[in-house]
Formats: structure tokens, C-alpha cells, sequence
């Protein structure tokens, strides 16, 4: 088999190619808000994710009708109606396929991809792994509430083994995915992860995934109030685990070094790092018993994913203690939908000289042997 | 030509080429086509190959075979039964011995006849062996045993190869010699292999060389004393190729994007025998057209619906279980009203089935095979040549209505091949996608400057088609939403309303309906208006059905033919044209799908002739049908004598008026 070196698309931004607001204008959160009344239940963790991306989307500078918002079937799949973007609420599972066609079709659209984790790792798993080892240029917004909402609280593919719902009255023996992992094991460029509580940190990753050119990966912690409330009391400091938050968000920043816990104001450390684990992988020490150049520190931009792999992997498989929190990883890698475009534009330049398309139609249908009866 | 040959005269003559897998016969036999096409016959040519690259050697599920039937008239099939078979090895002649008319031609090559080969394809004995004694095995065929083998690797020793590559360009050897029965041009084929071997000097040596001496071997040996002349075929004035199923397909799909001026999509995943459209269509950039080979058929569907929402003509291809996995987003495609080509190649089920072999039993799939009431028009090709108009016609469909729509090839237009009309391109229809530009909705407000005020409502519909705005991304003030819950009526937000969801459920289906409103006339073929029996059918049959109306027709009987282009919806003058026969028979390659819709629709008492054998049906044993049910509607006996099932058979021409 041949293979052939590809011209490869010069690095970009991930909204470089479509078109902004003229200079001057500004966009209001309104403006991105439909007219259609939002049906999710009181105090569900989507609200906040909606409001955050209503207030982000005006300060990304593109013309409304230039943002297209996909999503499957599930609570948060309903995102899109609230947006008063081009939207469509698809089926399950499927939404990263309908974005890929969209995103390879137009160069000038923000593609944004609405999920959650029965929607992307359950059903949609096999569109999620391939949309990030082909990096087509779109933002991927994982909600995860570790549970079923739309059928009323069926367990997950992210919920803890042992966990009573109504399909596991005596506990799941499911393992788990961790999303993070997984997409850093399917080699996306940009994964990241955030809280739905935390709008600062929230609206900074969107704005990060954004920019990224290339499929972004954002998982949300998002709390289903119904099914599965306070499966982030913790990561929150909420509820019987008030004051436990900063020994639960391992905070990552690229190019600091990875503390969390109680802060040493001096220092500006947390009284827990990570190091280099003899197996090669990530530990968590105490901060003042290991030297100063033994804590990690954090690098984004690495081009082998191994350790934010490696740091992944702190996240708890059962009810969930401690997770790192921030962009795990973000590397420049051609896109497919740019590589794509490329091949189309370069073949449409080939034959620019060679008639209309009408034209050059006639003569592909007319090529090879071919005879006439008068 | 050497002095002791005789020239006959014939009509038309099907020839079977029949190897091992590896032999190269579809080559042979395709090399055989362009000569012919060429030389000006008509032709339709039948491939038939096993599913497994590479089956066991010698093997008879390893046994790969191309028929052509040419001829100096207008015919309809690639024939019933070959009057000569070419049988590589004793696998190839056990296999197709079956369909042979006593007094056929057998050549064989001797060389593979051996005792393990003989084992292989279950000989206890060789019966080259006993050619001309009383228990002669192949008692009345013409047996020509020709050592195919040995003499190739004599006529290239001079290139060096080992015995192995030079045993392989037998096949051209074949060809060569068929090439000088039938007076074939060498021309074609010797520039195909100097542009396919242009960079191996040796191979394109040694086969050049099997060719010529096959060629010389006729013309100078003593074993073939007759040489056959098959005059060209009288066809309507034009310029015409040989073309296949797949390919004049995947030219229909690129002219319906020049002529829509819209980018065409392809979102696929590979499946035989609808894999061959994703490789022609990735050679198309130059027309704008984007392939993506999906992970699966769900994400191949999916791309193309996203990029249909994006302004693309979205098109996917598949065969029978691409479909039921994609008949999930076929419905979203179906509420969200977005245009969609969707392509099934089908090949024998259920299941895996058959997937080199032809069927036409997805029909009741593709109409009903969704959640919902969830109708979707149906096109289907009648010959491989037409897949080109029937491609153009079903993005027609899908643009102008909005819709996706269902087009049903299969395994044997596919693969099999007929010289094509080629089209002049002003004379293809122009398809206008429409895109919504501005507001289409009075809110009935009035702005601050006292003028009313207007909005964008997705699902206000045309008047006449029923079809929905395209609004695609990037149109200010078009800004919507759309997915497979259920759309309000007009403004399209959601809506649970039951009285809408009856409502609505009926527009879908009336706007289906309406593309019958622009449908032409059916075209009756009875020639003298006296018929009392209709035969129709829809797809691959057309050529065999045809060839059968026909037989009867010689034999001296009245029967009307109608093929059917639409199927979903039924052309307007269906009902009325089946109600003027006394009998209606529907041949198709299922167990009657065809025939219950029409039952259902029209209730009339549709007959079914119906086989599955994954093969083309037999136009004599359909005439034979034909020719009985003609019998019981005129209440007289119907004997059609040699156009039937009785030798000589296999004419197809059409009657003299």
C-alpha cells in the first residue's frame, strides 16, 4: 500500500475561518437566547451549564448565524433549543457524526457538539472515539451526571460499580469509562475538563476549547437534583462534604506546578503534589516532604499523552472524592475537515482551466471507449 | 486468415468465462465486453463472483465467472444459458455445467485437469478422459480440451518470469482465442494492458504475448475450424460506452451536483456491492465532491444528514444491512425534512445473506422499515446504464421536496454492464435547491417604523410540494432549530399537541404523495393494444421481463409490459392501467413485495412470479409463466413452442411489426 505526505494545513485557530461580528458590534447574552421555554428540572446542573455558554458565546465575536449547535438524545441534549443559534437535537449517539459532516462541509461554522454520558460513551461511543482521532474542528461538551435522566435513573457508563438504581436494585458490576481517559486514549488534542457550579472555570475552558482548532473534548460534572444528587458534593464541597473542596479538585494549570489541598500562602503551593510515581505513573504526596523540583508541572502541550494520561487516572472509579480538573492536555494536530477541504480545493484549482462544470461532466461521461452510431 | 476457416453468420451468442477466483476472469470477461462494445454489438454482461477474496484454489465455492451475451439486435439480458463456456479448471466446469444447452461449446484447459484438481471438484474420474466413448460425461457438447496453461508459458518463456506469473496471463491466452472466434478488435484491449502494466515491461510483455498467440492459436491450429461473425447491433443514433451499475451511478450523484450547483456529500462505510460507488466518488474532487468513510454506517448516514444540514446534496451508500442500521437517522431525515440520497445496493438477505449475489427483497424495507409513520419516495434503475438517470432522479426528488429518498439498485446492475446512450448533460434536468434567503412569516406585530414585523418559520411549507425551507447556517436572520421530535405545524418548536402530531403525520405523508403530481405518464409497452395479460415489475427485472414479453410475443401471443421507475409514490395512472388487464403478474427477485404493495394499493389480484437464487431471473422460464397465465386469461392453450423453455430458444429480439 502507498501512503503519501500530506500538505498539511497551516496551524490556525479553532474560529479562525468564520466570519465575526464587525468590529464595533457587541453581542448580548439575549441575543443568543430563543424564545423557547427551558423544561429542565429545578436546580438541574444544565441550567447553569446554559447560562454560562449564553454569557461565553457573545464574547467569542461570530456571527450568530455562523454557530451550529448539534446534540443527541438526552437531558442535555435538549441544549440547543434554548440557543438562538442554527441548531438541530438529533438522535442518539449520533451527534459527533452529524458534526463532522457539518464541520467538513463549511469552513465558516462554530460546531459545537451538546452530549452527555450515556449519549457520548454509551450508545455514541463508537462517533466519540472517531471524532477525536480525526480531530475535526468542533467543541465536544460532555455532560456528566453519572446517571440516566431522561429515563428516569438507570445507571451509566460513568456510574461507580455497586450503584442502586432502578435497572441495578442490588448494585451495577458495570466498570465505569473515564471519560478523560478515554479520550486521551482515542488521541484528541485538546481535553479538558470542568465543573458546572464553577462559571469561571467553566466559561475559561469553553473559551480555550474554542480556540483550539481541532475536536475539543470537555467533560462537565453536571448534578442530575432528581436521580443523582450530590455525585459531586464532594469536587464541590457541598452537603456532609462541606470544606473537603480544595482536597478534591487537583486544580491544572500548564506550566505550574500540580498542588492542591490547603494553600501555603508563602509558597503558593497546596500541601499536596503530585510527583513521578516509581511505576511511571502519577502520586499524590504531601507537598513538604518531597524537594521542590519532584512536583509535576503541569504541560499541556506535551506531544506524548502518557502523563495527562497518568494524571487522568486519580480520578475516583467509585463516588467520586478527588478529580484533576483544567485542561489535561491541548497539542496542534491537523484537522480532518482542513485536510479534507484541502484535497477537494486542490482538485477544484486542477481543473479550473478546463470548462464549466457542465462541461468537464460531459467529458468524464464521455472518457475512455466510447463509439457512435450515426 | 488462413484458407481452411469457415465464417459463420450468427445473431447473438453468450459466452460463459469460468475460472478459479484467481484466474482472472471478471478481467477477461470485462476485456471481452470492451471489445464487443466497441465493435458496435449490444450486450448486457452478468458477473458472478464468491464473497471470499480468495476462496480455496480449485475449489467449486472458489469457481468466479463473467457472462456476456452479445448480439446484432437490441437484447434485454445476459442470457439463460451460455452457448460457450470457457472452464478454467475442473471446479469451473463441474460448476457451470448445469446451465449449459446440449450442443454448447466447452473449452477447457486441459492443463488444470488433474488429479488433484479432479479431487477438488469432486471427479472420481477426468472426463476429458472419456470424450467421445459411450460413457462420455459430456456426451452432446462441443468439447475443445486446449492445453490453456502449457502453451502460455511456451509463447512468453522469452520474458523470464517464474512458471507461476507466466502461467497467469493464461487468461489472456483465453481471451485471445475467443477474441479470433468471434472477430473481435485486439486494439482495446492491447492499449488497456499497456496503460495497466505500463511500469512492470515484463508482465506487459508476457501479456501481450498469452493474447496474440491465443489469437494466432485459432487462426492457425487445426482445433477451431470456424470462425463467427457477429454483425454490430442496430441502435438509435448516439455515442455510447460500455458503462456498469456502479459506475454510471456514480456519474448520475456528480451530475446532480452540477446540475443543482450544490456540493456533493458522500458520508459511506464499505459494504459489497456498494463499495465501488465510495471509490468513484473520492476520485471526484475536481467537481467538488467530499467522501467520508464513515467509522460506521450510522456515522456514514449521519455525516451526510450534517452536511445536508450545511447546504450540501448529502448522499449515502450502502446495501441491505447498511440499511437497518441506518434506518434510525433515515427517520430523523424524514421529520427534520432535510434533502438525503440514500443508496442501497441490494444483495441477498436477511442477515449477511448473499453479499456478491443480487436480490430485490428490501422493496418492503425501504418502504416500511422505520419507526413511525415515516414515508420516504422510492427510485429504482432498470439497467445498469440507467442508474445514471435514476441517481439524477432520486437528487431531484430529495431537493425539490425535501426529503431523503430511497434509491434501490442491486448486485446485478451493480456489476453487470450494457452499452449506454451517453446523455448530452444540457439535456438533464435542472434542480434548483432554493435556499430560503429572508423571513418567510408574518409575526403580526409591527416594528418600531410601523411596518409588520416578519420571522423565520422553518416548517411553512410551499403551497404545491409541501416542502419545507432549506434555511442553511450562515443566513442571518434564518437562525432555527430542527431534530426528530415532533415540529409544531409551520413554526416547527416542539410540540407534543396531539391534533398537531395527526396533523402533521399527514403532511409528511401528503407531501410524499404530491411528488406523484409531477410525475410523467407510465409507459405501456403493448404493441397491439390487445393484450389481456400486464407483466410489471420494477428494477433489475426490467431485462428479463422484457426478454420474456418478447419470447411470448413471437410465439405469436399479446401481453403488455409497464416497468416502474417510482415506487413510492405509485405514478397516478398506476390504478388505472392495472384495472384495464384481466391479469396482472409481477415477477420479482423476492417473495413478493412488489405485488403486495399493488394488492394493498390498488386491490387487484396481483400474481407473483418470484425467485431468490441470488441471480438474475431466466427469461425463458418467465416467458414460460408468462405464456401459461396469458393461456388462462384467453381460456385457450399457449404453447410458445422454441421461445420458450424448448431449443433452440434464447432470442430475444423483439417480433417483426
Amino acid at each position: 500500500m502507498t501512503t503519501i505526505d500530506l500538505p498539511l494545513p497551516g496551524a490556525r485557530t479553532g474560529t479562525e475561518l468564520v466570519p465575526a461580528v464587525e468590529e464595533g458590534v457587541t453581542q448580548t447574552a439575549k441575543e443568543f437566547t430563543s424564545d423557547q421555554e427551558v423544561r429542565w428540572c429545578p436546580g438541574c446542573g444544565d441550567y447553569a451549564v446554559l447560562k454560562a455558554v449564553q454569557s461565553f458565546l457573545p464574547d467569542l465575536g461570530l456571527r450568530r448565524e455562523n454557530i451550529v449547535f448539534v446534540s443527541g438524545i438526552g437531558c442535555s441534549s435538549r441544549f440547543p433549543y434554548y440557543l438562538d443559534t442554527y441548531g438541530m437535537h438529533s438522535i442518539h449517539g449520533r451527534a459527533p457524526s452529524i458534526a463532522t459532516g457539518i464541520a467538513t462541509a463549511r469552513e465558516d461554522l462554530s460546531v459545537w457538539v451538546v452530549t452527555g454520558d450515556g449519549d457520548a460513551l454509551s450508545i455514541g461511543g463508537n462517533h466519540l472515539i472517531h471524532a477525536l482521532r480525526r480531530n475535526v474542528n468542533m467543541t465536544i461538551l460532555l455532560f456528566n451526571n453519572r446517571i440516566y435522566g431522561l429515563t428516569k435513573g438507570q445507571y451509566s457508563p460513568t456510574s461507580e460499580v455497586g450503584k442502586v438504581t432502578k435497572s441495578t436494585p442490588v448494585g451495577s458490576v458495570d466498570h465505569p469509562f473515564n471519560p478523560v481517559s478515554l479520550a486521551l486514549g482515542a488521541e484528541a488534542t485538546f481535553v479538558a475538563r470542568t465543573i458546572d457550579s464553577d462559571r469561571k472555570h467553566l466559561t475559561a475552558v469553553l473559551a480555550a476549547a474554542a480556540a483550539h482548532r481541532g475536536t475539543s473534548f470537555v467533560e462537565i460534572y453536571q448534578n442530575c437534583p432528581i436521580f443523582n444528587d450530590g455525585a459531586f458534593d464532594a469536587i464541590k464541597g457541598m452537603g456532609e462534604h462541606k470544606g473537603e473542596k480544595e482536597h478534591a479538585i487537583i486544580p491544572l494549570t500548564h506550566g505550574q506546578p500540580i498542588t492542591f489541598g490547603a494553600l501555603d500562602e508563602a509558597t503558593g503551593l497546596g500541601d499536596k503534589a503530585l510527583v513521578r510515581a516509581a511505576s511511571g505513573g502519577v502520586d499524590v504526596a504531601d507537598t513538604a516532604t518531597v524537594p521542590a523540583d519532584a512536583i509535576l508541572v503541569h504541560d499541556a502541550h506535551n506531544a506524548d499523552p502518557s502523563t495527562a494520561f497518568a494524571i487522568s487516572r486519580l480520578t475516583d472509579a467509585g463516588y467520586l472524592n478527588r478529580s484533576p480538573i483544567g485542561i489535561f492536555r491541548q497539542v496542534d494536530r491537523p484537522t480532518y475537515d482542513d485536510q479534507a477541504r484541502a484535497q477537494v480545493a486542490t482538485a477544484t484549482e486542477a481543473v479550473a482551466g478546463q470548462g464549466t462544470p457542465e462541461e468537464r461532466l460531459t467529458a468524464l461521461i464521455n472518457a475512455g471507449d466510447t463509439w457512435t452510431v450515426d | 486468415m488462413s484458407q481452411t476457416k469457415q465464417v459463420k453468420q450468427l445473431d447473438r451468442v453468450i459466452i460463459r468465462f469460468a475460472g478459479d477466483s484467481g484466474d482472472g476472469m471478471q478481467l477477461t470477461g470485462d476485456r471481452f465486453t470492451q471489445e464487443s462494445a466497441v465493435f458496435g454489438n449490444d450486450l448486457v454482461t452478468l458477473p458472478n463472483f464468491p464473497a471470499e477474496i480468495r476462496a480455496p484454489q480449485g475449489t467449486i465455492p472458489g469457481v468466479s465467472s463473467f457472462q456476456i451475451h452479445f448480439a446484432d439486435h437490441d437484447i434485454l439480458t445476459a442470457g439463460d444459458r451460455p452457448d460457450v463456456l470457457v472452464a478454467m479448471n475442473p471446479a469451473a466446469l463441474k460448476a457451470n455445467l448445469a446451465d449449459l444447452p446440449k450442443g454448447a461449446t466447452i473449452i477447457v484447459d486441459s492443463h488444470d485437469f488433474t488429479k488433484r484438481n479432479l479431487e477438488k471438484a469432486g471427479y472420481a474420474t477426468n472426463p476429458l478422459d472419456k470424450l467421445g466413448e459411450v460413457d462420455d460425461p459430456l456426451a452432446g457438447f462441443q468439447v475443445q480440451p486446449v492445453d490453456l496453461t502449457g502453451i502460455t508459458v511456451a509463447a512468453v518463456a522469452e520474458f523470464g518470469l517464474s512458471r507461476k506469473d507466466a502461467a497467469r496471463a493464461k487468461n489472456m491466452f483465453a481471451l485471445g482465442l475467443l477474441s479470433w472466434m468471434y472477430g473481435r478488435p485486439t486494439e482495446p484491449t492491447i492499449a488497456f494492458l499497456e496503460r495497466k502494466f505500463a511500469k512492470v515491461a515484463d508482465i506487459l510483455g508476457a501479456n501481450i504475448a498469452a493474447f496474440k498467440a491465443g489469437w494466432n492459436y485459432g487462426e492457425t491450429t487445426e482445433t477451431f475450424v470456424v470462425q463467427y461473425e457477429i454483425k454490430p447491433a442496430k441502435m438509435r443514433s448516439g455515442t455510447y460506452r460500455n458503462i456498469t451499475g456502479n459506475l454510471a451511478l456514480s456519474y448520475g450523484l456528480v451530475a446532480a451536483g452540477v446540475r443543482s450547483k450544490l456540493p456533493v456529500f458522500l458520508g459511506s462505510y464499505p459494504i459489497t456491492p456498494a463499495s465501488d460507488i465510495l471509490h468513484e466518488l473520492s476520485k471526484h474532487k475536481g467537481f467538488g465532491v467530499t467522501t467520508l468513510q464513515a467509522e460506521d454506517e450510522i456515522a456514514g448516514i449521519g455525516a451526510a444528514i450534517g452536511a445536508a444540514f450545511a447546504g450540501s446534496l448529502g448522499v449515502t451508500t450502502t446495501s441491505g444491512p447498511g440499511i437497518a442500521l441506518k434506518s434510525e437517522a433515515i427517520g430523523l431525515a424524514v421529520m427534520t425534512e432535510l434533502p438525503l440520497v440514500v443508496i442501497n445496493v441490494q444483495r441477498g438477505g436477511p442477515s449477511t445473506g448473499l453479499p456478491t449475489k443480487t436480490e430485490q427483497a428490501d422493496l418492503l424495507q425501504a418502504m416500511y422499515g422505520r419507526n413511525g409513520e415515516a414515508p420516504v419516495p422510492i427510485v429504482a434503475p432498470q439497467s445498469p446504464g440507467d442508474c445514471f438517470a435514476a441517481a439524477v432522479e432520486a437528487a431531484r426528488i430529495a431537493i425539490t421536496y425535501r426529503t431523503p429518498v430511497f434509491l434501490l439498485s442491486d448486485g446485478y446492475l451493480a456489476n453487470g454492464s450494457e452499452p449506454w446512450e451517453i446523455p448530452d448533460v444540457a439535456d438533464l434536468p435542472l434542480i434548483d435547491a432554493d435556499f430560503a434567503t429572508g423571513p418567510n412569516h408574518d409575526t403580526g406585530t409591527l416594528d418600531a417604523d410601523g411596518n409588520p414585523e416578519r420571522d423565520f418559520w422553518p416548517y411553512l411549507r410551499d403551497e404545491e410540494t409541501l416542502a419545507r425551507p432549506w434555511a442553511v447556517p450562515g443566513t442571518a436572520g434564518l437562525e432555527h432549530r430542527i431534530g426528530g421530535l415532533e415540529k409544531g405545524e409551520g413554526h416547527g418548536n416542539i410540540s407534543y399537541d396531539s391534533a398537531n402530531h395527526d396533523r402533521m403525520v399527514r403532511i409528511r405523508q401528503e407531501k410524499v404523495d404530491r411528488i406523484a403530481d409531477g410525475l410523467p405518464p407510465l409507459e405501456i409497452d403493448d404493441p397491439s393494444g390487445e393484450a389481456k395479460v400486464l407483466v410489471i415489475g420494477w428494477g433489475s427485472t426490467y431485462g428479463p421481463i422484457g426478454a420474456a414479453c418478447r419470447r411470448v410475443r413471437r410465439a405469436g401471443h399479446n401481453v403488455a409490459q409497464v416497468h416502474l421507475r417510482h415506487l413510492n409514490p405509485f405514478p397516478k395512472d398506476l390504478g388505472t392501467i392495472l384495472k384495464s388487464y384481466d391479469k396482472v403478474l409481477v415477477p420479482e427477485m423476492n417473495l413478493g413485495q412488489l405485488s403486495k404493495m399493488l394488492r394493498a394499493e390498488y386491490l387487484v389480484d396481483a400474481i407473483g412470479y418470484n425467485h431468490v437464487y441470488g441471480l438474475p431471473l431466466k427469461a425463458a422460464e418467465l416467458a414460460e409463466a408468462v405464456g401459461a397465465l396469458v393461456g388462462e386469461a384467453e381460456g385457450r392453450d399457449v404453447d410458445l413452442g422454441e421461445h420458450g423453455l424448448n431449443p433452440p430458444a434464447d432470442h430475444e429480439e423483439a417480433p417483426v411489426k
